[in-house]
């Protein structure tokens, strides 16, 4: 069953999945292990991307259906989910100034599933707000979204901001439609990723996920 | 305004175009100086040859600018939208400094009072939601439900008045009150369908888009000058005569946000194909109605989710591609001639816009980070391309890192015309220096011997 739930999703077929997960928690099935399915099933999905197999609709689709598998799943839960995100800790948001929030949350997504606990900010963050969350949460990682060159001044404000206030250790990744190398050094950022794969490898390479 | 010629319907599409790039180039305007004259019917006539294919004198270089213009005359975004007079300082003095071949609009900056009077809901703009030196920002949502298609499809224009604006311009919330026009097909329903524009606050509503309009005329009236004082003094035409969009696009920026499109591409993917095609026409008349209005052949249109890394090539051959075929076709067959600014990457869907039903030299692509060389390969001979110098280079690079860009992308792709020199994404953020040398670069070493 489990195998069937996890091609479901990876094929896309979002009502075959949820009436498999019906069937699967109906029949007495462990809800961890439907979730556990889930997460297999996500790292497909992200192989896919990485390869070029399979784009945006596909990640915002798996994320809509991952959504609903779990509201199913969660009130039948009994025990306490072991938490699975032991990767480590990411701060992540869209800049301050740049509204665009699509991107971002689709990095926020991927790094959720594949392991690491991501607090989001939000979009429009001004540098303080990152300082403030990293201090608090001991994120090791930050990512700094933008989508237009708009973007550049305030991620390399926010890395400023970071270092100022003695986060050297702090790893900072940038990403969005105007970002490439030159920009990556204008900011003095880490590194920067073309897509949420990418941060996803940035982080592992990082944290030693 | 173009006036169409009484033998409109026995022209061919090449004649059509010709009659509306040369009705454009031979403008009787008046111009400052002999030299701005001259200067204008230069511009047109290289623009005109690399439509057309051919070799200009020159390339054209045709900077996209945002609000760096602001920036530039030492003002903030916010005043360039609420004080026209310092909007026009800014924009005159920026055609002024660097004249490009196009004028640099201030039109498309917009009426800040009005958007306030109008309580837009779906944009940020600097002081509403932005800082006052960023430009104006979308904000995604889903302004139509993902229950609305039949809506949509059964009548745009009504689903617009009654649904989409009422949410999107708070201002005119009561307009949901209205009934469709189309109601009033006999006497006794004039009175009966027209019931609720007595109803207070539909009353207010209108009163509201009444003030907002005279906001509109106010700026509309100071920009005018401003676009014609660079026009007549420089010798810049005016390069934007429309504007359209395509219909993937119309429905997933404007109507169903990012998310909502993408997972109708799966959900309900025979419903968003069948409102893209109600779209078509419409999206054509958009354009082709403002060329016409502004005798100025050239319809610009920004492609967005179509972008390699949105969607898989097979999804934009089912989805993109032939509703926005369908509204370049209809464009063409009018004789304007469609801009298409092609944000983010196009690398992986070059094979697919190169369509052999498009007719070659009608269609215009400006492309971001689409690897140029290839861009070449495919498009020469079928379409004139331009673009490419990065927005980060503009903003980060030297003076002399982007002359040396410049200068290889002239010879990597412009030696046989059909060629504009330009910036990829909008130009918000840059240096004026690394400006003049794109610029200047473009005008020196861009001559064709």
């Amino acid at each position: 069953m489990s195998q069937k739930l996890i091609d479901a999703i990876t094929d896309m077929r979002e009502n075959d999945a949820l009436s498999i997960t019906d069937e699967m928690l109906q029949s007495g099935t462990n809800p961890l292990d439907v979730l556990e399915a889930c997460r297999k099933a996500m790292e497909v999905v992200g192989q896919r991307f990485e390869d070029g197999d399979c784009f945006v609709p596909e990640l915002i689709l798996a994320g809509e259906v991952l959504k609903q598998i779990s509201e199913k799943a969660k009130p039948l839960m009994k025990e306490q989910a072991v938490s699975a995100k032991d990767l480590g800790k990411v701060v992540i948001g869209t800049v301050e100034g740049d509204i665009h929030s699509i991107a971002k949350d689709i990095v926020a997504f991927m790094l959720d599933v594949s392991g690491f606990e991501v607090t989001d900010l939000g979009v429009d963050v001004p540098p303080v707000k990152f300082v403030e969350s990293v201090k608090e949460t001991g994120a090791a990682v930050v990512g700094l979204s933008g989508f237009l060159t708009l973007a550049y001044d305030p991620m390399k404000a926010t890395v400023k901001a970071l270092k100022a206030a003695g986060l050297n250790e702090v790893k900072v990744m940038i990403g969005g439609g105007q970002v490439d190398e030159q920009i990556r050094e204008y900011t003095g950022a880490d590194a920067y990723g073309r897509d949420a794969m990418a941060a996803v490898a940035l982080a592992k390479q990082w944290l030693g996920g | 305004m173009f006036a169409i010629p009484e033998n409109w319907g026995e022209l061919t599409a090449r004649e059509r175009q010709d009659a509306r790039i040369n009705s454009w180039a031979l403008a009787q305007i008046e111009f400052a100086s002999t030299e701005a004259e001259q200067g204008y019917r230069k511009r047109t006539q290289m623009i005109k040859n690399v439509v057309q294919l051919k070799k200009p004198e020159r390339v054209p270089v045709m900077p996209w600018a945002g609000v760096y213009p602001a920036e530039y005359g030492g003002i903030t975004v916010q005043e360039a939208m609420y004080d026209y007079e310092k909007l026009g300082d800014a924009w005159k003095k920026f055609n002024a400094d660097f004249v490009p071949d196009c004028l640099v609009s201030a039109a498309l900056i917009g009426p800040g009072k009005a958007f306030d009077m109008l309580d837009v809901k779906n944009y940020h703009w600097p002081g509403h939601g932005t800082p006052a030196g960023t430009s104006y920002q979308c904000v995604e949502g889903e302004y139509m439900t993902a229950d609305e298609y039949d809506l949509l499809i059964a009548d745009p224009s009504n689903y617009f008045m009654r649904s989409y604006l009422p949410r999107v311009l708070g201002a005119l919330e009561p307009w949901q009150m209205l009934g469709p026009w189309t109601d009033i097909v006999e006497l006794p329903f004039v009175g009966l369908a027209l019931i609720p524009a007595g109803i207070p606050p539909v009353q207010q509503a209108f009163q509201k888009f009444l003030e907002a309009g005279q906001a509109i005329m106010e700026w509309i009236s100071a920009v005018g000058p401003i676009e014609q004082t660079s026009v007549a003094s420089l010798g810049v035409p005016p390069t934007i005569g429309g504007f359209t969009k395509a219909p993937f696009d119309t429905l997933g920026d404007t109507l169903r946000g990012t998310r909502g499109i993408m997972l109708d591409m799966y959900r309900q993917p025979d419903k968003l194909i069948a409102a893209m095609e109600r779209i078509v026409p419409i999206a054509i008349d958009m354009g082709v109605r403002n060329a016409t209005a502004h005798d100025n052949p050239l319809v610009f249109i920004p492609l967005h989710k179509g972008a390699d890394g949105f969607m898989s090539n097979k999804d934009f051959e089912k989805f993109y591609w032939p509703t926005l075929k369908a509204v370049l076709m209809g464009l063409i067959e009018a004789g304007t001639v469609p801009y298409l600014f092609v944000e983010g990457g196009y690398s992986q869907r070059l094979d697919v816009i190169t369509d052999p039903d498009i007719p070659a030299g009608h269609t215009v692509w400006m492309f971001d980070q689409t690897d140029m060389k290839e861009v070449k390969a495919k498009l020469g001979g079928w379409a004139c391309f331009g673009g490419n110098v990065p927005g980060s280079l503009l903003k980060a690079g030297t003076p002399q890192e982007v002359e040396a860009y410049v200068k290889q992308l002239i010879d990597d792709v412009a030696q046989d015309g059909g060629y504009i020199l330009a910036n990829g994404a909008v130009l918000d953020n840059t240096t004026p220096e690394n400006l003049h040398a794109m610029i200047d670069t473009g005008k020196t070493y861009g001559v064709y011997g």
